[in-house]
């Protein structure tokens, strides 16, 4: 209906009328210009920048010295042991919700309660933790009474108490984004694969497994990129020292003393956004792949 | 049929394993947090101490950090949900009625928050916030808002984007508007009451999201709930562990409640 208004009219009339249209979303794209777009290039810019706003490549140099590339690999080996178990397991256990009726309550519970920890949880996390690992923690106790075992004081601030604690909500964000794709199998490819024949391994490795593997992969890649950018619980955790990416980019923020930290600060983020970027890249070249089956 | 009754038994066994192992996994800390807030660490002792104190029997002084922060918290939701949905909803209309070509980039620059971590973004916001609090306002921790309209906009337009997709978007505007609604009339009062479930799914959402964010208050030096609890943990732990509980349990709560909003009664059969 526009469209034949439009076309009936002089093209002047139209060029207004569409700039008069556009002007409408400009309160939006406004806003995210002040709070998103602006604050992106303050990052990206002033990796390159110090106080003065001359050209420096101190910050990004500092990126490459061997503290700030242990802090990476650190954080980068975090993600990738988080994901992979988070991916594993939240994968699984995935398919045996999705086996469960849309409406039943335990359904309900089950993504609510995955939603909340894998998104929401952030400090508090940390602190069901303590409650389960820390020196008090439930968990702690049991082991002594039941074996003698102690659970190292220090468990939970090393990278393998970390590694365990994002499984917490890399399981959860594993299960809410791969419902979806789970969801997806239909049953007639089950019937279609037992008429010709196969047996539920065919089923699995030359009809579903194919099928599931981009939405795994992007699934996992999301995991990753997540724990990668992931603060909070590190934070509640880890008071003293630096051991991952965000924190570093805190403690460079925070410090008063030297100047040259601002561009640090901003070139360990320009450094995340990288990393993030390789990872989202990659993500939504699997999920053009998954999307010729979700249909 | 005995083959077929054996994979269903299978696959029942299957889901009680895996949903119970993993469920065990998920509710354990849950359980343990609930415990650590009444278990005195020393003696061993249970009481439930924490839980009277949290609701306001003395020891207001040091839970005020909590107070303030619940209050910060619940004000930055109420105007981050207003701003949201000022600045979403009606863009989301018009793009769809008029500018079809725009969608897509509206979606990406939606999406665009989840894929930018919170402290990134936090590095590029210092600036832009030190700017707001010596020209425009103040530092007072209400503006966290500001930052937090851009956190729940990816949570925000995938619940409004299904709410529109279902709904008749063109037809419901064409008529109100022959009718001579103006268009805050066809918003509010034509397509909200169309959009209850997704409006509501937004809210909860992120709700949900605010009352959980700590990375920006942190780094911006402004107190909200999540920091709150943080400094209380340090004075009274069990009181922070009945707290992020209590949290976690509204969170979960909520996006129950919601569950039942979005799908609420026979489901659509599964193909």
């Amino acid at each position: 209906m526009t469209a034949s208004v439009a076309g009936a009219t002089a093209p002047r009339a139209r060029l207004a009328r569409t700039a008069r249209d556009a002007a409408v979303t400009l309160p939006f794209f406004g806003y995210l210009t002040v709070f998103l777009f602006l604050p992106t290039v303050i990052v990206i810019v002033g990796a390159f920048r110090n106080r003065d706003g001359g050209f420096t490549l101190d910050g990004v140099s500092k990126l490459f010295t061997p503290a700030t590339g242990q802090i990476f690999l650190t954080t980068a080996w975090l993600s990738l042991a988080s994901a992979l178990i988070g991916a594993v397991v939240g994968a699984v256990a995935a398919y045996a919700l999705s086996t469960v009726p849309l409406t039943s309550p335990l359904r309900r519970v089950y993504t609510a309660v995955s939603s909340v920890l894998a998104q929401f949880g952030g400090v508090m996390l940390a602190f069901a933790f303590i409650s389960v690992l820390g020196k008090n923690g439930n968990f702690t106790r049991l082991m002594a009474d039941a074996f003698g075992a102690t659970v190292p004081g220090d468990f939970l601030t090393s990278v393998p108490g970390l590694i365990v604690v994002y499984c917490y909500f890399q399981i959860p964000l594993m299960i809410i984004v791969f419902l979806p794709a789970v969801d997806g199998l239909r049953q007639e490819w089950r019937d279609a694969t037992e008429n010709l024949g196969g047996s539920t391994w065919t089923f699995w490795s030359r009809v579903a497994g194919p099928i599931l593997l981009p939405s795994f992969l992007g699934s996992f890649l999301l995991l990753f990129a997540n724990a990668f950018s992931a603060y909070a619980t590190a934070a509640a955790l880890i008071s003293q020292r630096t051991i991952i990416v965000p924190m570093a980019i805190e403690g460079a923020i925070r410090n008063e003393n030297d100047t040259g930290m601002d561009s640090y600060a901003q070139a360990l983020a320009a450094g995340m956004i990288v990393v993030i970027a390789v990872v989202m890249a990659l993500y939504a070249a699997l999920q053009r792949r998954a999307g010729r089956w979700t249909r | 049929m005995s083959r077929a009754a054996t994979k269903r038994a299978r696959q029942r066994w299957l889901r009680v394993v895996v949903l119970g192992l993993v469920g065990a996994f998920l509710a354990y800390p849950l359980y343990a947090l609930a415990e650590f807030s009444v278990r005195f660490p020393l003696t061993g002792n249970y009481s439930v101490d924490a839980w009277t104190r949290l609701f306001g029997a003395g020891d207001g002084a040091r839970l005020q950090p909590l107070y303030t922060g619940l209050i910060n918290s619940l004000g930055i939701a109420a105007l981050t949900l207003t701003m949201m949905f000022v600045l979403l909803l009606p863009t989301m209309v018009w793009v769809r009625l008029r500018l079809p070509r725009l969608s897509r980039v509206v979606e990406f620059v939606c999406l665009l928050p989840l894929t930018l971590p919170a402290i990134v973004l936090v590095v590029g916001l210092v600036p832009v916030y030190r700017f707001i609090a010596t020209q425009v306002l103040d530092t007072h921790a209400i503006w966290l808002s500001f930052a937090y309209v851009v956190l729940v906009l990816p949570f925000a337009y995938r619940a409004l984007d299904s709410g529109l997709s279902a709904i008749d978007l063109g037809t419901l505007v064409a008529a109100a508007r022959s009718m001579g609604a103006s268009w805050p009339t066809v918003i509010g009062r034509v397509l909200l009451p169309n959009l209850r479930g997704a409006v509501a799914s937004a809210a909860f959402i992120s709700i949900a999201v605010v009352l959980g964010e700590f990375t920006i208050a942190r780094m911006l030096a402004r107190e909200n709930l999540q920091t709150g609890v943080m400094l209380v943990n340090q004075a009274a732990p069990q009181v922070a562990a009945a707290v992020s509980l209590l949290t976690l349990l509204f969170g979960i709560a909520l996006l129950v409640g919601l569950s039942y909003v979005t799908t609420p009664h026979r489901a659509k059969k599964r193909s």
